[in-house]
């Protein structure tokens, strides 16, 4: 039984999982950092309790105040949300320890798609199509040979790496040697691991992902395919669903590769598979999340299934009500990220968001972390909202999705807005031939 | 003549690139700041000599605070 769950999250994506839990008559409870207290997700929850200062070792990364708040508030789930500890192994072995119920796989299957070399090795198995690179970490000396072999630009790595840290293209030895050591150092920093691995660096390329939702009783299914090629800084921006570029024969390729690598691993609750896709339709395994992605809402509307709800019933022990069969694409829906950042440099813009006013309407769904009279802290990550269009057409969304843009209101700091409008109305977005280069090729290169 | 390194924006200090009593060049990384889940260098805006860091690494700093002071 899941009667309360503890939110170990903020901002939008907590909000996102008590408007679900709320529906489903589960309570909730949020906890929250000194920096959040005003935060709106705060307030919406049932119960809350104030973790400690602002930094993340001391709030939202401090398993063991989170497992004493989860008792004393008498949860008996755990809902991790997106980044800080809901990829961490330990912390979903801890919650099961504990007694809780942990919302996402196993920490076995957490702690094997962490580590991004263990990942190729599972998928080669699975017989998922992976990047051609190294099967082990490799030093820097035997990285220079393997690149000469597999020929520039390379791709460097980090084998504990997300959200792009450790991560680099390369186009020559030299540079190579370089990024390797630096890559190494931020790997070791922000991850305690400095392992490197590489890859060919795919040209061109499309980032397509597969949504999963496996149930505990070994059925598994797709709810089809994500576009989310548009990227700054390696995290993405804008995202869709269906994908304009792949055919149907490729789409099918692709939903049963992950099942299949799912399968594999013994997968549980809601996942992502990440895939490259070249300009001739090959797809090629980047990287699992295990958990669920800021972008799954335009996944649910083009299905109109919850997918917050189907991990808390997952999560439950119930069986997947529905078959791949059942499961019907219908419309086109496009998200874009609202970031607290220089539209130009990428730049971080913390600071007083004087007044927050979204578009309203039909085929609107906002997805916000705050308000009018709000400081935006510089503690966490920039992404303040999520603005989704759901049309019948991409064509229709993309122009739906310019006119809401024109009318989000975000004064007092600086947003990204400016540059999603760009992209919008920019002609090679229109037609829907976006690759991961895109804003260094169209946005960045026309300033 | 003496020049203030300032905080462009918000953060905590994640590196610090020099030593009091460097030399440094115009450009140069004084200290790396940590913002937002980003990483942002503020550099020397004239050549000279670290007179003072006021910072220490994972210090917090306001956006115009003063980091440094170059000689």
């Amino acid at each position: 039984m899941i009667e309360k769950i503890l939110i170990a999250n903020r901002g939008e994506i907590a909000a996102r999982i008590i408007r679900t839990c709320r529906r489903l008559g589960v309570k909730t409870t949020a906890i929250y950092s000194e920096a959040d207290k005003d935060a709106p997700f705060v307030q919406m929850a049932d119960e809350q309790f104030l973790l400690g200062p602002p930094r993340v070792n001391e709030s939202y990364m401090n398993i063991d105040k989170i497992l004493s708040i989860a008792k004393e508030s008498g949860a008996d789930a755990i809902h991790p949300g997106y980044g800080f500890l809901s990829e961490n192994a330990q912390f979903a072995a801890v919650c099961k320890q504990e007694g809780f119920i942990f919302i996402g796989p196993t920490s076995e299957v957490i702690h094997r798609m962490g580590d991004k070399i263990e990942a190729r090795k599972i998928m080669k198995q699975a017989g998922v199509p992976i990047v051609p690179g190294t099967n082990e970490t490799v030093s820097e000396k035997e990285a220079v040979e393997i690149a000469d072999e597999i020929g520039y630009p390379v791709m460097l790595k980090a084998a504990a790496g997300g959200g792009g840290i450790g991560m680099q293209v390369v186009h020559s030895k030299e540079e190579l040697q370089s990024a390797f050591e630096n890559n190494s150092k931020r790997a070791l920093t922000f991850f305690g691991n400095g392992s490197m691995f590489l890859e060919k660096n795919i040209e061109h390329a499309r980032h397509v992902e597969i949504q999963l939702l496996a149930d505990e009783h070994g059925n598994i299914i797709h709810l089809f395919e994500r576009e989310c090629s548009i990227q700054r800084r390696n995290q993405k921006v804008i995202e869709e669903a269906p994908c304009s570029f792949i055919s149907e024969k490729t789409r099918r390729k692709m939903g049963k590769a992950a099942v299949q690598a799912a399968k594999t691993l013994g997968y549980t609750n809601a996942g992502t598979i990440e895939f490259l896709v070249d300009h001739e339709e090959n797809f090629y395994f980047l990287e699992m999340n295990t958990r669920i992605q800021v972008e799954h809402p335009v996944t649910e509307e083009i299905t109109e299934i919850d997918i917050v709800e189907a991990q808390i019933r997952i999560a439950k022990g119930e069986k997947l009500r529905i078959q791949q069969d059942d499961i019907k694409m219908q419309g086109h829906a496009i998200e874009a990220r609202i970031y607290a950042e220089d539209p130009i440099t990428f730049f971080p813009s913390p600071g007083l968001i004087t007044k927050f006013q979204v578009p309203e309407g039909n085929h609107i769904r906002n997805e916000t972390a705050v308000k009018s009279n709000y400081q935006v802290t510089p503690f966490y990550d920039p992404m303040i909202a999520k603005l989704i269009i759901k049309a019948d057409t991409r064509e229709e969304a993309v122009s739906l999705l310019t006119e809401a843009l024109h009318q989000y209101k975000v004064e007092g700091i600086k947003t990204n807005i400016p540059m999603l409008k760009k992209i919008v109305t920019n002609k090679v977005f229109q037609m829907g031939s976006t690759t991961t280069s895109f804003i260094d090729e169209y946005y960045l290169s026309r300033d | 003549m003496m020049q203030e390194v300032k905080a462009s924006m918000a953060g905590s200090v994640w590196k610090i690139a020099v030593n009091e009593g460097e030399k440094v060049e115009e450009g140069q990384d004084i200290v790396i700041l940590e913002s937002m889940k980003m990483e942002i260098p503020i550099p020397a805006e004239t050549s000279g000599t670290i007179k003072e860091l006021k910072v220490s690494e994972g210090d917090f700093v306001n956006e115009e605070e003063v980091i440094a002071v170059i000689e």
